[in-house]
């Protein structure tokens, strides 16, 4: 019964969605205030109803409930409870109803706090999202329908993939979704400004910070992905280019373009034209993105879904939306004119740098991506584009913007000179560069990667601490005067520094692993001690043996290992071969013993054929885990600037003036 | 040559599983005694696709088919082939869709070039906005009313 409850709500938020797609729109042409304030209600009902959808999807596959057909594949009594709540997304249909969720859910927060918006814009943003969302609904109920019941139930399911069944890969669709979906709200308001025919202060204003909301959950679900892919699949791998990594990379890079330029809409009044274009530019990535992934045309490591006619679908969804936002710009955009002047040096023109970097990157990763398949249906010539295309390709773009984003971030407003930009950074710029050399000479191999991505890391994290030493003007002032700064620094900037180091510690972690991991392959036998070099101290390995573990719905073969440090012990480490016993799947569990500097990194695999060894591989992966931490340092530093006093100052000010409003019951 | 695309659409499709079974990529007993040739056939390895994988290479695949071709590459190594000979080797037998790393030829280099032309074109587009932002730009007429509401809310 809740089954078909659920599939009822579904059916409900479509006609809802339809709705809220047209009158509003009607009305906003035509200043009908009840036609365009009706938009607020449509989108509150469409996502309680998509809610009760979502729920009633959830609780079918909490209850086990195997008469639904997308239970029975998907999932077994036998799965821990935690995997069996995520498991709802771990499929197809579940992920494209929590896509459509938290759209819906977008839609009812722009229309909560949109409250402050003017009527005629909230009405045509909201039946914009609306308008993304019958597309969607449409979607799911015609070709991925996920309440559809089975006539005969089996007595059990067939369980998940074991590869999903992982904290890391349950919670990274969400945080995926949050971002992708997040970036549709920046698209409506695009559209509607477009149809509008305006864009100023305000507008972007009230685009920021969706933006950034996005940007941050786009960060945070990558970064979980490719912790995921480090410690799960078995060789500590934690990037691969593939197609949906990039699709999902794309729209990231969009919006770290678009949150740059809606500051310069905000606070200068220029590059509104632009900032537009990055803004459906942005969403349109994330649609190209669910298209790869969930058409399955693309085949790679995550692509479950492979059939034709819903690929066919989305790629009309994505002509449409794509073709005519961009149609619209082409006839709109003139009318957005910009005011801010400025001059070839300014922040606005480093603004303009760092998104043609960014955009450009980011359609060096779309060409990449989708060459094979050009190739093959146009040219019927099959080939592959892997990671070395994309470490080349895509690598330069980086490279760039680490050298000029700590000057752009210090350029001020409209006119700038850049020695004087320049001027508390040449110390950075010396120690960076001194840094890499020491690199350079300490290294024993030869890859460059590492001292150029040391000095680089050290260029983004330190002009950053020179950036906030500035604008506190530590060491000029008196120490308490620089506490006084700091406290009434704004959270935007403030958190602006904190993402830029974000990047460098980023940028260190990957340079570094790709410079100085260590592996070692090799037969062990228990009771044997082996070394395992690293780049600085040497570790050794002793095989203490293996022993038969039994998981809650595997069973497993588990490695005892001890690692001693320059002949200190400094961790036992219990690799795992796991084999599900409903799918039958094996799995591989790394032992992983995590350090500031260094993880420790073991696999065990097959028993060889005499019986009494056992195939090891065992890594030094140097700093590792600052790649992850630099992402969340990021999304930290989104946060900040999410969190800024004019954000919150603009939602009282709203308030406030109801309350006049309401005091002189006009407006 | 068609035999074995059949073989490997065959594989592709029948044995969906079989491609992710867990034992270690590069196994103990595959890797030459001599670590200069070691190094150099991990170093190719890296840059040509497991054919039945979903986007790995065959040095860090877990399927017959990646071990397959690592030994290969390692028995050409020892035969004394460069890196060079190894890699069209194995392209003559499995075809251009082996490679990591497309080749700078026909239309691939539209592929390579792609970046530093959107570079470019980006660029000049990027420069002749900056440009064309030096000169008087208009107001977009917002009315009083409005430009009272903009400072209300632009207020700190």
């Amino acid at each position: 019964m809740t089954a078909e409850l659920g599939h009822f709500s579904l059916v409900l938020a479509f006609m809802v969605a339809i709705v809220q797609m047209i009158v509003p729109m009607v009305g906003a042409q035509k200043g009908w205030r009840g036609w365009m304030d009706m938009a607020v209600p449509a989108a509150l009902s469409q996502f309680v109803l998509t809610l009760l959808s979502f729920l009633a999807l959830v609780w079918a596959f909490v209850s086990s409930d195997f008469s639904v057909a997308l239970v029975a594949e998907n999932s077994n009594s036998l799965k821990p409870m935690l995997y069996k709540i995520t498991g709802t997304w771990g499929n197809h249909e579940g992920s494209m109803l929590l896509w459509v969720f938290i759209l819906a859910l977008f839609g009812a927060m722009v229309a909560l706090f949109g409250r402050n918006l003017p009527h005629a814009l909230r009405a045509r943003v909201l039946a914009v999202q609306a308008a993304i969302g019958v597309a969607f609904y449409a979607f799911i109920l015609f070709t991925s329908n996920p309440f559809l019941r089975l006539t005969m139930p089996p007595l059990d399911g067939r369980g998940m993939n074991p590869l999903l069944q992982d904290p890391g890969l349950a919670f990274h669709p969400p945080f995926l979704y949050l971002g992708y979906v997040g970036l549709s709200t920046s698209f409506s308001f695009a559209v509607a400004a477009l149809i509008e025919g305006r864009v100023d202060a305000a507008w972007a204003r009230w685009v920021r910070p969706w933006t950034l909301a996005a940007w941050l959950f786009l960060t945070l679900g990558i970064a979980l992905g490719s912790w995921w892919a480090y410690y799960e699949l078995g060789w500590g791998g934690w990037w691969f280019w593939d197609p949906v990594e990039n699709a999902s990379f794309m729209p990231w890079l969009i919006a770290a373009a678009l949150l740059h330029s809606a500051i310069v809409v905000e606070k200068r009044e220029g590059l509104k034209a632009w900032t537009i274009l990055l803004a459906i530019l942005a969403f349109s990535f994330s649609l190209i993105g669910t298209f790869i992934v969930r058409s399955g045309v693309i085949t790679s490591v995550h692509a479950f879904a492979s059939d034709p006619s819903r690929g066919v679908f989305i790629l009309l969804i994505l002509a449409i939306a794509i073709g005519g936002s961009l149609t619209l710009f082409a006839l709109r955009a003139g009318a957005t004119q910009s005011k801010g002047v400025f001059a070839m040096v300014s922040r606005e023109s480093g603004i303009v740098l760092n998104n043609i970097l960014l955009v450009v990157a980011a359609f060096v990763v779309f060409v990449g991506t989708i060459w094979p398949l050009f190739s093959e249906v146009v040219l019927g010539r099959k080939l592959s584009v892997g990671a070395p295309f994309f470490d080349l390709a895509f690598t330069p773009f980086m490279v760039v913007v680490a050298m000029v984003l700590p000057i752009g971030a210090m350029l001020p407003w409209k006119r700038a000179t850049v020695s004087r930009a320049m001027g508390p950074l040449w110390g950075v710029l010396a120690l960076s560069v001194a840094l890499g050399g020491l690199v350079l000479v300490l290294q024993t191999g030869t890859p460059m990667i590492g001292p150029i991505g040391i000095a680089l890391a050290a260029w983004l994290i330190l002009g950053a601490g020179a950036d906030l030493a500035q604008r506190i003007r530590l060491g000029r002032q008196s120490p308490g005067d620089s506490l006084r700064r700091l406290v009434n620094l704004p959270r935007a900037d403030l958190g602006k520094m904190v993402a830029h180091a974000g990047l460098g510690i980023v940028i260190l972690g990957i340079s570094a692993i790709t410079a100085w991991q260590t592996e070692d392959i090799r037969v062990a036998r228990p009771g044997q001690t082996f070394d395992i070099p690293g780049p600085r101290s040497s570790y050794q390995l002793r095989f203490d043996g293996v022993r038969d573990v039994k998981g809650p719905n595997y069973n497993a073969i588990e490695g005892e290992f001890t690692v001693f440090q320059d002949g200190r012990e400094v961790a036992r480490l219990r690799p795992q071969k796991r084999v599900y016993t409903v799918s039958r799947q094996p799995t591989t569990e790394a032992a992983i013993r995590p350090g500031l500097f260094r993880d420790i990194y073991v696999v065990i695999g097959d028993p060889q054929k005499d019986g009494k060894g056992w195939a090891v591989r065992s890594y030094i992966k140097p700093f590792a885990d600052w790649i992850w931490a630099g992402a969340i340092i990021m999304a930290l530093g989104g946060l900040l600037s999410l969190s800024d006093r004019r954000y919150r100052v603009a939602a009282g000010a709203a308030r406030r003036r109801r309350a006049a409003a309401g005091a002189v019951a006009a407006e | 040559m068609i035999r074995r695309l059949v073989l490997i659409a065959a594989l592709l499709f029948a044995f969906p599983l079989a491609v992710s079974r867990p034992a270690l990529a590069v196994l103990p007993s595959e890797m030459l005694k001599d670590p200069v040739l070691e190094a150099r056939a991990r170093e190719i390895s890296k840059g040509l696709r497991c054919l039945v994988c979903r986007n790995e290479n065959i040095d860090d695949s877990n399927a017959k088919l990646a071990h397959d071709l690592r030994v290969l590459v390692r028995d050409r190594l020892k035969a004394g082939d460069t890196d060079q000979q190894v890699v069209d080797y194995i392209v003559a037998r499995y075809g251009e869709y082996v490679l990591l790393r497309p080749r700078v030829t026909g239309a691939n280099l539209l592929l390579w070039a792609a970046g530093p032309i959107m570079l470019l074109l980006a660029g000049w587009i990027g420069w002749r906005y900056v440009r064309s932002q030096r000169g008087d730009g208009q107001g977009d007429g917002l009315s009083d009313e409005e430009q009272a509401r903009l400072r209300e809310l632009m207020r700190d």
